[in-house]
């Protein structure tokens, strides 16, 4: 148990998805204008990454690796997560529309998400037998996510009125932020040795 | 032939994806700490991209419309699958280097993007060599922003130290926050000179909405077609303006002319 709790926060902080793997980079610029829409998408990667997670760790452990064709592993993720992403659009609209509704527009945008795709190779190389620490990292990925998007969000509501030079205004200054966050991110190593 | 050739300037030059698209920015950050790096994941990328601009191209008129993007996902992913078992085979050092982004070639939007406005419309030659050009010009895109990084994290090039040894470098540049700088330096540089790139669009909205988070790769055509408008209609201005001004610098001078007209007949 504390094991995955070090592993939930060490894939949260430490090693956050945005500023330190750089996966994920589109929707972290895209969609962070404002804070509650980079809320929602989010949410929405905590919802699809968690569910790609417990769906693609069964695939892999009884079909893949039973049939040694660890090797089809990209394709079969690939296409078991844009399935995934529609599927999962179909029930929230039969559902649950209340969540739809909050949810609904950034469900599409989440399959060029690579953070999705790089948690399932991530867990088929590092948790192949461990369905619960799996469960963990994605949720710690996905968490980071939300945090990592949600300050960039705010960050960025508070910079727009400022005094920005003029050939800086637009992306240059926004990954001046992300970069600045990333220096800030660097002090959580050494925070947990896994 | 010529055109083969036009498609080739066309990826490394004109619509560089790195430095005029801005699209594939994930690998882009993430495996530009060292020029080889950069230049590795590139030459990854052409394959994959050339390649599959030629298979979809093949493909092009078996695969239905409605289907074709997850056509094109399946095609592209087993390519990368067999780029990257080439890899672990015969470059193990490349593989480990790069490592997670290898499958995650996968989700580069500048595959996709290509097989949906280009592979899926030409032929088969001019789609492959459209594939190497746009390859080559992001592993040139990647190979110099990897250059810059190395020599200000580490003092060297192509893993060659010119910096002696125990002078400090800026280590910052080759962690995760220097991808981020050096990346937001060129796009100020682009602004500032107002060099063409996704960056520093002022007039048309792009078709796509300039969110990236929903590129499907596949409104790109439609922004370029936005942007040669807006081009043009600048040129268009700028003569009016240049006319104007010669118009103008004519009738003064007319003008002096008939005030020293009258001057003279004054005396």
């Amino acid at each position: 148990m504390s094991q995955m709790i070090l592993l939930f926060i060490s894939s949260m902080l430490v090693s956050n998805v945005v500023l330190s793997q750089f996966l994920g980079i589109c929707p972290f610029l895209g969609v962070s204008k404002k804070t509650e829409t980079a809320a929602g998408m989010g949410a929405a990667v905590i919802f699809v990454i968690t569910i790609a997670a417990a769906i693609t760790w069964p695939i892999n452990h009884f079909l893949l690796v039973p049939n040694e064709a660890e090797y089809l592993q990209t394709i079969v993720f690939i296409l078991v997560i844009a399935g995934l992403v529609q599927f999962v659009e179909m029930v929230l609209k039969k559902m649950m529309p209340a969540l739809y509704q909050s949810l609904g527009v950034f469900l599409p945008l989440i399959t060029t998400n690579c953070a999705v795709l790089g948690v399932a190779s991530n867990n088929a190389s590092n948790y192949p037998d461990d369905f619960l620490m799996s469960i963990a990292y994605a949720l710690g990925i996905s968490f980071g996510f939300l945090i990592a998007i949600v300050l960039m969000a705010s960050i960025r509501e508070r910079i727009e009125h400022n005094d920005i030079p003029e050939s800086f205004k637009g992306s240059p200054i926004v990954l001046i932020t992300a970069g600045l966050m990333a220096i800030a991110f660097c002090g959580f190593s050494g925070l947990i040795k896994l | 032939m010529n055109n083969c050739t036009e498609r080739l300037y066309n990826g490394i030059i004109k619509e560089n994806p790195t430095f005029v698209l801005m699209l594939g920015m994930c690998p882009t950050l993430a495996t530009t700490t060292s020029a080889i790096n950069g230049l590795s994941m590139g030459l990854t990328t052409t394959v994959v991209l050339a390649a599959s601009n030629a298979l979809i191209s093949c493909l092009r008129n078996i695969i239905p419309n409605k289907v074709r993007i997850p056509g094109y996902i399946v095609v592209i992913a087993s390519l990368v699958t067999i780029v990257q078992l080439l890899l672990k085979a015969y470059l193990p050092a490349v593989d480990s280097a790069l490592g997670l982004y290898i499958p995650l070639i996968v989700v580069n939007c500048i595959i996709l993007g290509r097989a949906e406005s280009y592979a899926s419309k030409n032929g088969v030659l001019p789609s492959l060599f459209d594939g190497i050009g746009m390859g080559l010009g992001f592993t040139f895109g990647l190979t110099c922003i990897g250059i810059v990084r190395e020599i200000l994290g580490s003092g060297s090039i192509f893993n060659f130290r010119f910096w002696p040894q125990n002078f400090d470098t800026i280590a910052i540049f080759v962690m995760a926050p220097g991808a981020f700088f050096v990346l937001a330096c060129l796009t100020a540089l682009q602004n500032k000179f107002k060099m063409p790139s996704a960056t520093n669009v002022t007039g048309p909205q792009m078709a796509c909405g300039g969110n990236c988070a929903s590129c499907q790769g596949s409104s790109c055509a439609a922004n370029k077609g936005l942007f040669e408008a807006e081009r043009a209609a600048a040129k268009a201005e700028k003569a009016r303006k240049a006319k104007e001004a010669a118009a103008a610098k004519k009738a003064a001078a007319q003008a002096a002319a008939a005030k020293a007209v009258t001057e003279k007949k004054e005396d």
